[in-house]
């Protein structure tokens, strides 16, 4: 998976996790650019991005994510 | 995952105009509570489940109404984040016909909240309290072997969840719903965790057991959650990832399927259970079709496995029916064929007196519904239809929302098992006049009448966005030309069985004109539907000497389209009269009107046949909205019928 085709489906579940189409999904987003974003929101974020990719993290890479970006990259060492 | 389960299969899927169906409800003016749970009624992920409990939420506060759901104010009391439970609770609740109020403490403040007299939960005057605790909340310690600790253990838990229910009668009038406790899939020795007194697991099952005893003795609902991860497995259910990272009780994607439990058992409090088992009967009850197959060749015997199947169909039917539910059977049949297996067939288990209301007929069966609910003077919330037929579960969510449908896999083994897994008929409370209901509702019944009216029939034949394909009898078709002919028995007008040899004669006569007929729909292709086959008579006239279709696509108008398509040939071929004749036999009592509702005339009868002719020029025979494809005559055309 390349990294356009990650963020046009991390850009889908943000809009499902958040309930809102209007979020900018890049690198540089973090929680507190997003209405919502706390850190029960956080872990349903990650569940749907796990299902949405197939994918599971563990505990430990989940505890680093410090934005989108991070996510991405993970998702991309996953993917490939 | 098991998918039945966690996927909830019993629920239609989520649509994709989901978040459309969500903005409208906030959008709309006036009562949005049918909206909310028609919304409800799919299977819905969490975050689905999240958005729409929000929107359940944001109308209530604003004092929306929500009628004809009915309120229900429930406090969660629990030792592990809910906070991803209660948005799935209130929109599960809509499902289940209840607008629910969740009134949420702090985390972890069970005992604090029900023993202080002005706590939140309490203040509130809740209807019920939910105690959502798992294992780890109790005050439990291990100690293998040792039995009197375990006694103690025991009876220290079930005296702290005993003080929470006091506390609960003393400072409000809320029922109180106990959980019974999943285990946890690890185990110290193995097998003998649940023989030796003082492992968690051996302590987990003494727990369970009293506090299923106290539930009763006190009143008290109980939510069965050891059954409920037992049933989905519990390495599935419990989710050490999610404990530690989040204290989440249990898996994320059992959440769904925990907020339905949840749901369903504060709509049995409320008596919106399901109260009658309304059925199918062709490959629902039985498999085959009646009409078609015959007494000898439908499916319902021992060592056969689809027979099995429908069998173990029945028998949940029966085992429904002595804790009170009442049966009701809602057919497309003529009603002595449908009888015929339930009074003469050895191996049925359901016998024509455990039967409330027998409806078989081929009026639609959402106008049945309502006429079997009138009958049983219970509201259409109170029927559960189980249907093999997606066509018919559609037609009757569409026609008649208020009837619990649930979808049914491809496969019949699976039936009973989806039957019980949507728990229609969830029960808080048995009592002795549970078990003469489904008598007392049978001594009062008369079958229902018949009522015509078709509902919003033509918008729903709209909606299955139908294509007809019209063609010629062609090599490729032969086969099952050959096998109709020689199968249908129900709308047949003149049941005459050909060979293969004798269908590619007519095939090849350019004086006989022939059509097979194709019907496709949103549900997919139901392949090949009707055949036709007129032979020129005395001049200028076609005689019909096979018609026949299949009952699948019975109230589709169908019939009124293969006369329009069998017409502009005629016109074509300079024919200018059809002639028909209707010959009854045992089976084909379905097609006696046949040529009467076309609008062809009664010329003479004869032992029972009828005879019937059509003028071609000015004939009308009406249409049905589909689009119409005709291949291989003299070259393609095509139309659409609105």
């Amino acid at each position: 998976m390349d990294d356009k085709q990650i963020y046009a489906k991390l850009a889908e579940v943000f809009a499902d996790v958040f309930d809102d189409e209007a979020i900018e999904v890049k690198p540089e987003l973090s929680a507190k650019d997003v209405d919502g974003w706390d850190s029960l929101s956080h872990i349903r974020l990650i569940l749907t991005v796990e299902r949405a990719f197939n994918v599971k993290f563990s505990t430990s890479e989940i505890g680093k994510l410090q934005n989108v970006g991070d996510l991405a990259t993970l998702i991309k060492m996953r993917t490939s | 995952m098991n998918p039945l389960y966690a996927e909830m299969q019993w629920l239609p899927r989520t649509p994709r105009e989901f978040p459309a169906l969500l903005k409208e409800m906030s959008a709309v003016d006036g009562l949005i509570g049918s909206r909310a749970r028609a919304a409800a009624l799919h299977a819905l992920d969490l975050n689905k489940l999240t958005k729409l409990g929000r929107v359940i939420d944001e109308a209530r506060n604003a004092g929306r109404s929500l009628e004809p759901l009915v309120a229900f104010r429930l406090a969660v009391l629990s030792n592990s984040t809910i906070d991803f439970v209660v948005p799935a609770l209130v929109a599960s609740a809509a499902r289940h016909g209840i607008v629910l109020e969740v009134v949420q403490p702090s985390y972890d403040q069970v005992a604090q909240e029900v023993l202080t007299p002005d706590s939140k939960v309490n203040t509130s005057n809740p209807d019920a309290v939910l105690f959502a605790l798992d294992y780890r909340a109790l005050p439990v310690r291990i100690t293998p072997g040792d039995a009197d600790a375990a006694t103690a253990t025991t009876r220290g838990v079930v005296g702290y969840l005993e003080a929470l229910r006091n506390g609960v009668q003393s400072h409000s009038n809320a029922a109180c719903i106990f959980q019974t406790f999943a285990p946890p899939p690890e185990t110290v020795f193995g097998s003998l965790d649940r023989a030796l007194p003082g492992t968690l697991r051996s302590l987990i099952d003494d727990i369970n057991r009293e506090v299923t005893g106290m539930a009763r003795a006190s009143g008290a609902v109980l939510l069965d959650v050891a059954g409920l991860a037992a049933t989905v497995g519990l390495a599935d259910w419990h989710n050490s990832q999610l404990w530690n990272m989040a204290k989440l009780p249990f898996s994320d994607e059992l959440i769904p399927l925990y907020a339905d439990h949840v749901a369903r058992t504060i709509a049995a409090m409320r008596g919106k259970s399901g109260k009658v088992l309304v059925l199918d009967l062709d490959n629902t009850v039985w498999g085959g079709v009646i009409g078609d197959d015959g007494l000898e060749g439908i499916k319902v015997a021992q060592g056969d496995a689809r027979g099995e199947a429908h069998l173990e169909v029945q028998r949940m039917a029966l085992d429904l029916r002595q804790r009170g539910v009442v049966l009701a059977v809602c057919s497309k049949n003529t009603d002595e064929l449908a009888r015929e297996p339930f009074e003469k067939h050895p191996e049925m288990l359901l016998k024509l007196n455990h039967i409330a209301v027998f409806q078989a007929n081929w009026g639609d069966k959402a106008t049945n519904l309502r006429s079997i609910a009138a009958e049983l003077s219970v509201g259409l919330d109170s029927l559960v239809f189980l249907d093999d037929n997606p066509v018919e579960r559609d037609l009757v969510r569409q026609l008649a929302p208020e009837v619990k449908v649930p979808e049914l896999p491809e496969d019949p083994a699976w039936y009973a098992r989806t039957l019980a897994a949507g728990g229609y008929f969830e029960s808080v409370a048995f009592a002795g006049e549970d078990l003469k209901r489904a008598k007392y509702y049978q001594d009062n019944a008369r079958r229902a009448s018949l009522q015509k009216q078709v509902g919003d029939l033509d918008a729903y034949l709209a909606s299955l966005d139908m294509t007809i394909t019209f063609q010629p009898f062609e090599a490729t078709g032969r086969a099952r030309i050959v096998q109709l002919i020689n199968k249908s028995n129900q709308y047949n007008l003149t049941t005459r069985r050909y060979t293969e040899p004798e269908v590619s004669a007519a095939e090849q006569d350019p004086e006989v004109f022939t059509l097979q007929v194709r019907l496709a729909d949103i549900f997919g292709d139901n392949g090949m539907i009707s055949v036709v086959i007129c032979r020129p008579d005395k001049q200028g006239v076609w005689q019909i000497d096979t018609w026949l279709m299949s009952c699948r696509v019975l109230g589709r108008r169908v019939e009124h389209m293969v006369l329009r398509e069998i017409l502009e040939h005629a016109r074509a071929a300079g024919i200018h009269k059809l002639a028909g004749v209707y010959l009854p036999t045992e089976r084909n009592k379905l097609v006696v009107d046949h040529y009467a509702k076309l609008g062809f005339t009664k010329v003479r009868e004869e032992k029972g046949a009828t005879f019937w002719e059509l003028t071609v020029c000015g004939a009308d025979p009406g249409s049905a909205p589909m689009k119409v494809v005709s291949l291989d005559f003299a070259g393609l055309r095509q139309g659409t019928f609105a």
